[in-house]
């Protein structure tokens, strides 16, 4: 009753004595440990998981009391694995088990908030007019827009209420779409597979209404697009359990234990089983501390050291002792045994494009796609044939023989020959780019004395139509880039490693820094163990390589190792890439819903990269001229113009997408069209030929050409991805920035040739920004409209991961607090709104709507052998072919809300499918209908399944796709069957009755089913793993050769001198110098290589502002050092320092460490300005975020469209953000500025 | 009466009373309402450093103290008689050990004081009333180590006679003790102003760990395992 009173019961306590009176049992009052036991009480565990693009999916246990989420422990309920096999639990991490703090923080975002100037300006509007013309009156008065742009990111925000922000949303998209195209509207949202629903929300809203979904998976520079040009495909990759099955593994800039936490088990204990595990990283990441061999380049350089130990395998392995296994997989799954013309350039004999069967006469018999049909010897008839599998089978054959099967076109048995050494006619001299003696300021070279190598290559004469030619096996051509001395003589081969010729262990020496000995001896074991285990040798790689610019070399370096020794699609085997949460395992059943394909086909999809490079002007500060990345065998005169010129090429030819596309609002081409009385495709290309239609790529920054809205959700654009985050303030958001460079007007650069320069710099040119978050990011920070969501403890929804095979849910354990919604519900709320007000400006409209050449539709059989541009004239312009496609759709505005919330009649009218094969789903639909229940309302919608609840869309998903639903997984698997000649249905037979349901994942995580959408599957005997089903099921790759491609032969390709993989150094982006030694504070600068790998405290922004995470580590930004470095600029651990270049500047803190190899720094990313960031003392504004020193630079190759894998494809192909390369003035600060005062009102400015 | 006696009579005939009302009451209810905020709040985990030293100093001095004037006042004078301790001797006992204790006291609080002032983690978790207490303390210290010279007028102990029998008859509740203490000098006087002060404010702070310090004696007699009953 009272403690006081029991106190007083003291001396009358029964009290019993025990163990000779060393102990007593008292009876006092105990009511006080109740406060201990209700800390662990709980009403109810939901299960959840965290949509944070981690990769974990980890299953938790999320504890409920009093309507409260309390905590969150690791749930161990996963299914088992195989008795051989480590389990997968428990999984989870330290920034997952904190994630509940941030319901009840203060950085929660509670209610809708608006930028307090736009609202006033908007509610006096409102008084006065309806909502459309509310929202024109205030976007098009300059004083207006600027009064309330220009204050974004210095706070100001005020509390509004749903209906005002749906009715400001769903207006300003009205007016944009009226004034200048829905394809101004645009929508970033990254990584659907960590809550797809939430994805889908959005980005069915914008498909619905004609807007724009941006990519992410090349913007995060996480997509490497090594992975397209050799296999055809996006990604794909091992589950971490794999891992267990392999006997040697490599980790090469991935740091297992930090960055996979809840994997990383496998990595320890498949150590235990025997495995070799060898660590490369150019800093002592925590993952050196597992290996058993620790190898540290120099940052940068990794191709160099990889092609020496390609060197080594290529000659041990497969010329003095051949290893039967390697030759045999080359053979059958590599494109070695292809063909390439040996063709004449500038005096010079150069390797040139594979062979077709159309260059020679009656298309040797082909008459399907005899141009995409590639050619070798067979080894036993010593005739020239056409092996099956090449991607001309692919499309348009009515007999299905697109396999790998060891058979030509006829049916014969065929053994392809790898090297013509044997049976050569000459030896030819061939000449090989060199890009290894370029000089640079930071980077060791290894001179040769000339950029051209010239080596010996057996070749063989062949006639075709146009006469003789000389063609080259891939296998020979690789032997000599290499640099491998086979006999034949001539110069720039080695015959021993000490030789310090590329690309041996000598060579690359004195590039990385890493000993000769060391990579004879890892190439060595490498292979060897590959060859005696059949392919189980495994390189698990991360971004950090991805990201310089030239990754594909990198890339390529390290899956040539793989290809040569038999290791891809071999269980314990291959290339292990991990960087983003990239597998949405469902992801056919998904696409219908999140793109709205029941409505309406294609969706505009966007790759960002290009985008934003052209948006925020960064464009407009290139400095990297194209000769300095051209091949020396190229001629210059071939590549004119600037990197955004090639990007606005690759646009008009249909290799990339445009988002705007055309200057003239697409819903105004189709009414041209319909006034001039002819088809509205044939009106534009007629008036894009004439130039009366442009592209908008062509003048970026035209007032017409702007992206008006956009909205970002799931994401932290511009405190995280955003790569050159100055410039977006400057151009895209016109608000205080920190840029210090000036464009190439004001220093007299060369402009570009294909785009429209403005000496006025467009600023400020989004009209409205709306950021959909639970937290206060810097996006939000910066956006116009800040919306609470719901968090991953409040919504339904689903996470797939690529590092295990399970299907999670996300759950709503409590109600979303305060006035949060779920994603699903607050674009159902946009949707609903839109069709309102949107009536009397919009009805049914028609708009034209186009798309790049796609891969994996038989677009990308459009451009053969050549680079023509219609633009040029040199070619006609025929959409789909040397053009984009363009398709006429219709859009019912006012039944926007409608459409939403209803599965529409395409799914059973056309189907559903993905990855070129379709398959139908009229079955599938009906049982939606029964799950979901029809729709009862009057309208378009009558009798369709509902899709009301983010539940009934996880359904959709569920229910659509083959890895949720066994039916169609069959289904799926016949679909291939018919292109590929082989049956593949056995693969999911036995899961056929199995439908997994949003309920049965929240009782326990459940396996995907097998599905030809992916290249691994899913058994009780192997591990998923990629490639597999191409080794095992003889699928081909979906390539040009339909096999692993180490040649890659388009013009471009050939031009950027990257036929084959050679070690490139990192470009030179000239940001530091123009300011070195004119900024200075007094403190001694250094110059450093920026680097930005993936930290231990956050998953990207996520958690850096966790309580929790900052008591874990500094609390603040910071930067680590090394010793060296940091001494010889006088800079002691935890200072305040400042780095800074061309692009902005960070004010940080320094972490001085000995791990940290002298000449880089590294600022773990991506650490916000939200917290503890000072001002700087070279912007006068905050310090940046790790973005401000970056800025994009794009790279050709990536650009390559309409040819076999190299199509464009949403997340797939295209422009990547590098961001590697750059350099910063690193010095200790002197003055610590909080800038904790109210930011000044500029006095000009009067206020809204 | 005049307004000068009405005080006298209020801060040492009633305000007393006023004082130990509230620090008992007070320290009951905050004992049995608000269990968790029944602690000394430590700093030792922030900064351990000049704590020692300071802490250590200060308790040693602040219990020597207390000591000396329990016994001191409220040791009824018959028994000092008994056991043959004069006033003189007394007063001079007291005037050593207390200026002593007090030099002791003193040195630990400044230490403790400076600390909680300067220190930035330690500023930061402080509560206002953490540094009032600190200088109330301090005030009550130098007041009374400020009494000693005043005393050495006082050899004969007539002055300490005053104090005792004030003490003492407020002690048994008996009339009067205003009076016994109205011309004496005025440091004494606030001295034993601040000193009730003390008491009144004594339940709203970390003070409160006192009555705990004092219970935990017995620990020292305690058996070495304690088990509580189901």
């Amino acid at each position: 009753m009272s403690h006081f009173l029991d106190r007083l019961s003291y001396l009358t306590q029964e009290r019993e004595s025990y163990a000779d009176g060393h102990g007593t049992l008292t009876g006092e009052d105990r009511t006080w440990e109740d406060g201990y036991r209700q800390r662990w009480q709980h009403d109810k565990i939901v299960r959840s998981t965290h949509g944070v693009n981690c990769t974990g999916s980890c299953s938790w246990k999320i504890y409920v009391k009093g309507g409260i989420v309390t905590w969150e422990t690791q749930q161990t309920d996963y299914p088992r694995t195989r008795p051989d096999l480590p389990n997968h639990e428990p999984r989870g991490c330290s920034r997952g088990a904190s994630y509940s703090w941030y319901m009840y923080s203060a950085n929660r975002v509670k209610y809708p908030m608006v930028r307090g100037r736009l609202l006033r300006a908007w509610r006096e509007a409102r008084k006065l007019m309806g909502p459309v013309e509310a929202w024109a009156s205030i976007v098009e008065s300059p004083e207006a827009t600027k009064a309330y742009k220009s204050r974004r990111g210095l706070g100001g925000f005020v509390r509004s209420n749903w209906d005002e922000v749906n009715e400001i949303v769903a207006s300003a998209n009205v007016y944009t779409i009226k004034r200048y195209g829905p394809d101004r509207v645009v929508g970033f949202s990254p990584i659907p597979a960590m809550s797809m629903v939430s994805y889908a929300a959005g980005s069915r809203y914008l498909s619905l209404i004609g807007g724009v979904c941006m990519s992410f998976y090349d913007w995060y520079c996480d997509l490497p697009p090594a992975s397209p040009q050799t296999w055809g495909e996006q990604t794909d990759v091992p589950e971490s359990a794999d891992w267990y099955n392999s006997t040697y593994i490599v980790a090469w800039g991935s740091n297992v234990p930090q960055t996979r936490a809840p994997d990383a088990h496998f990595f320890t204990e498949v150590r235990y089983k025997g495995a070799k595990i060898v660590c490369i990283t150019p800093d002592y990441a925590e993952v050196s501390k597992l290996g058993d061999l620790w190898l540290h380049p120099k940052q940068g350089t990794d191709a160099a050291l990889a092609m020496a130990m390609g060197h080594v395998i290529l000659k041990e392995f497969h010329l003095e002792r051949p290893s039967a296994y390697f030759r045999d997989y080359a053979r059958r799954y590599t494109d070695l045994p292809m063909l390439v013309k040996l063709a004449e350039r500038n005096g010079r004999v150069v390797p040139d494009r594979f062979v077709r069967a159309s260059d020679f006469s009656e298309k040797l018999g082909q008459a399907n796609n005899p141009e995409w049909k590639t050619l070798a010897f067979d080894e036993r008839s010593g005739k020239l044939v056409v092996p099956n599998g090449s991607i001309g089978f692919r499309w348009g054959q009515a007999d299905g023989k697109w396999n790998l099967e060891e058979k030509e076109a006829g049916g014969e048995e065929i053994r392809l020959r790898l090297s013509l050494l044997d049976v050569r006619d000459d030896a030819v001299a061939v000449a090989f780019p060199y890009f290894g003696g370029i000089v640079t300021e930071n980077f060791e070279h290894n001179d040769q004395g000339r950029d051209v190598l010239v080596r010996n290559v057996p070749a063989k004469k062949l006639q075709t139509q146009a006469g003789e030619i000389l063609v080259a096996s891939v296998f020979d051509l690789m032997v000599a880039n290499y640099g491998i001395d086979r006999g034949l003589g001539g110069d720039n081969v080695a015959a021993d490693y000490d030789q310090n010729a590329p690309y041996t262990p000598a060579w690359q020496e004195c590039i990385t820094g890493v000993k000769a000995a060391d990579v004879v001896t890892v190439a060595r074991q490498f292979a060897d163990n590959a060859d005696k285990t059949h392919g189980k040798s495994m390189v698990i790689i991360g971004a950090s390589m991805n990201h310089w610019y030239h990754s594909d070399m990198n890339y390529r370096g390290i899956i040539n190792m793989l290809m040569m020794c038999g290791c891809v699609g071999q269980s314990g085997g291959g290339w292990a890439h991990y960087v983003g949460q990239e597998k949405l395992r469902p992801q056919t059943g998904w696409t219908a819903l999140a793109f709205a394909l029941d409505w309406s086909r294609p969706p505009r999809q966007q790759n960002s990269t290009s985008f934003f490079y052209a948006h925020t002007d960064q464009w407009r500060y290139e400095k990297l001229d194209i000769n300095e990345i051209l091949s020396p065998l190229a001629d210059p005169k071939d590549f004119p113009g600037s990197l955004i010129d090639y990007n606005v090429r690759a646009e008009r030819m249909g290799w990339l997408p445009s988002a705007p596309q055309l200057r003239t609002n697409p819903i105004q081409v189709v009414k041209d069209a319909r006034i001039a009385g002819v088809d509205p495709k044939d009106y534009a290309v007629k008036a894009l030929k004439e130039g009366t239609l442009r592209m908008s790529c062509e003048d970026p920054d035209n007032p017409a050409n702007f992206p008006r809205n956009l909205f970002v959700w799931r994401s932290n654009l511009l405190g995280s991805s955003a790569k050159g985050h100055e410039y977006f303030l400057k151009h895209l958001l016109g608000t205080c920035h920190g840029l210090q460079g000036r464009d190439l007007g004001s220093i007299g650069g060369a402009k570009p040739q294909e785009v429209t320069w403005h000496d006025e710099v467009p600023e400020g040119k989004l009209d409205l920004l709306v950021t959909i978050d639970f937290r206060m990011s810097t996006t939000c920070l910066y956006s116009d409209i800040v919306l609470p969501t719901a968090t991953w403890y409040e919504k339904n929804d689903l996470n797939t991961s690529d590092m295990h095979p399970f299907i999670h849910p996300l759950s709503a354990a409590v109600d979303p607090a305060w006035e949060a919604r779920s994603d699903w519900e607050i674009y159902k709320g946009f949707a609903k709104k839109f069709s309102e007000v949107c009536v009397g400006h919009l009805g049914v409209e028609k708009e034209l709507v186009l798309t790049p050449l796609m891969h994996d539709s038989p677009g990308e059989l459009a451009q053969a052998t050549d680079v023509s541009e219609w633009k040029k004239g040199q070619c006609d312009l025929i959409p789909g072919k040397t053009a984009p496609a363009m398709t006429v759709i219709e859009r019912d505005y006012p039944n926007t809300y409608k459409k939403f919330t209803a599965l529409g009649p395409l799914m059973a009218k056309v189907g559903n499918g993905g990855k070129g094969i379709a398959w139908n789903t009229e079955h599938e639909v009906k049982q939606l209908g029964d799950l979901n229940r029809l729709v009862t309302e009057a309208g378009i919608t009558l009798g369709m399944p509902r899709i009301e609840s983010d539940i009934d869309a996880a359904e959709v998903i569920l229910m659509l796709a083959p890895e949720t639903n066994g039916e169609v997984a069959v289904k799926a698997w016949q679909a291939l069957s018919k292109v590929t000649g082989r049956e593949h249905a056995h693969l999911a037979h036995t899961k056929e009755d199995e439908k997994l349901r949003f309920r049965d994942l929240q009782a326990q995580p459940r396996k995907i089913i097998s599905s030809p959408t992916w290249s691994g599957i899913e058994s009780e005997k192997v591990s998923y793993n990629a490639g597999w089903t191409n080794v095992n099921e003889l699928i081909p790759w979906r390539t040009l050769t339909g096999r692993q491609q180490f040649y890659q032969d388009h013009k471009w390709m050939l031009g950027f001198g990257e036929a084959l993989c050679v070690y490139r150094p990192p470009v030179d982006l000239k940001t530091v110098h123009p300011l070195q030694g004119k900024k200075g504070n007094g403190n001694p600068e250094v110059v450093l290589n920026f680097i930005t790998p993936h930290q231990k405290w956050g998953i990207h922004s996520t958690y850096t502002d966790n309580l929790m995470m900052l008591t874990l580590s500094r609390g603040g930004p910071i930067v680590w050092l090394s010793e060296h470095d940091a001494r010889s600029v006088g800079i002691a651990d935890n200072d305040w320092i400042e780095l800074y270049n061309v692009n902005g500047a960070i004010a940080t803190r320094a972490v001085v460490s000995q791990r940290v190899k002298p000449g880089m720094c590294m600022m773990y990313h991506a650490q916000e300005k939200i917290i503890n960031t000072p001002g700087s003392e070279i912007t006068g504004t905050r310090g940046g975020i790790h973005n401000s020193v970056t800025r994009i630079v794009t790279k050709p190759t990536h650009m390559i469209g309409g040819y076999a894998q190299l199509s464009y494809g949403f997340n797939y192909y295209g422009t990547i953000g590098t961001n590697r390369d750059e350099f910063v003035l690193v010095r200790k600060m002197n003055k610590v500025d909080w800038m904790d005062e109210p930011a000044a009102v500029p006095t000009e400015r009067s206020p809204a | 009466m005049d307004l000068n006696s009405d005080l006298n009579q209020f801060l040492f005939g009633y305000y007393p009373y006023i004082c130990l009302a509230v620090f008992f009451v007070g320290s009951l209810i905050r004992f049995d309402r608000e269990q968790y905020t029944w602690k000394s709040d430590s700093s030792q985990l922030l900064r351990r450093g000049q704590l020692w030293w300071g802490s250590n100093l200060f308790h040693v001095g602040v219990l020597g103290i207390l000591a000396g004037h329990f016994t001191g006042f409220l040791t009824p004078i018959g028994v000092w008689h008994a056991i043959g301790i004069s006033m003189p001797q007394k007063q001079m006992t007291a005037m050593v050990a207390g200026g002593l204790f007090g030099a002791m006291c003193t040195v630990g609080l400044g230490m403790l004081l400076a600390r909680r002032l300067i220190d930035p983690r330690i500023r930061a978790v402080s509560s206002p009333m953490d540094v009032l207490i600190l200088f109330l303390l301090l005030a009550q210290v130098v007041l009374g180590l400020g009494g000693i010279p005043i005393s050495a007028q006082h050899p004969d102990g007539s002055e300490m006679l005053k104090f005792m029998r004030w003490a003492q008859r407020i002690a048994t509740f008996r009339g009067g003790a205003a009076e016994l203490v109205a011309n004496v000098s005025i440091v004494f006087k606030l001295h034993i102003v601040l000193g009730l002060t003390l008491f009144l404010v004594f339940p709203f702070t970390r003070l409160v760990h006192v009555w705990s310090g004092f219970a935990s004696v017995s620990y020292l007699l305690r058996p070495y395992q304690l088990m509580r009953r189901r």
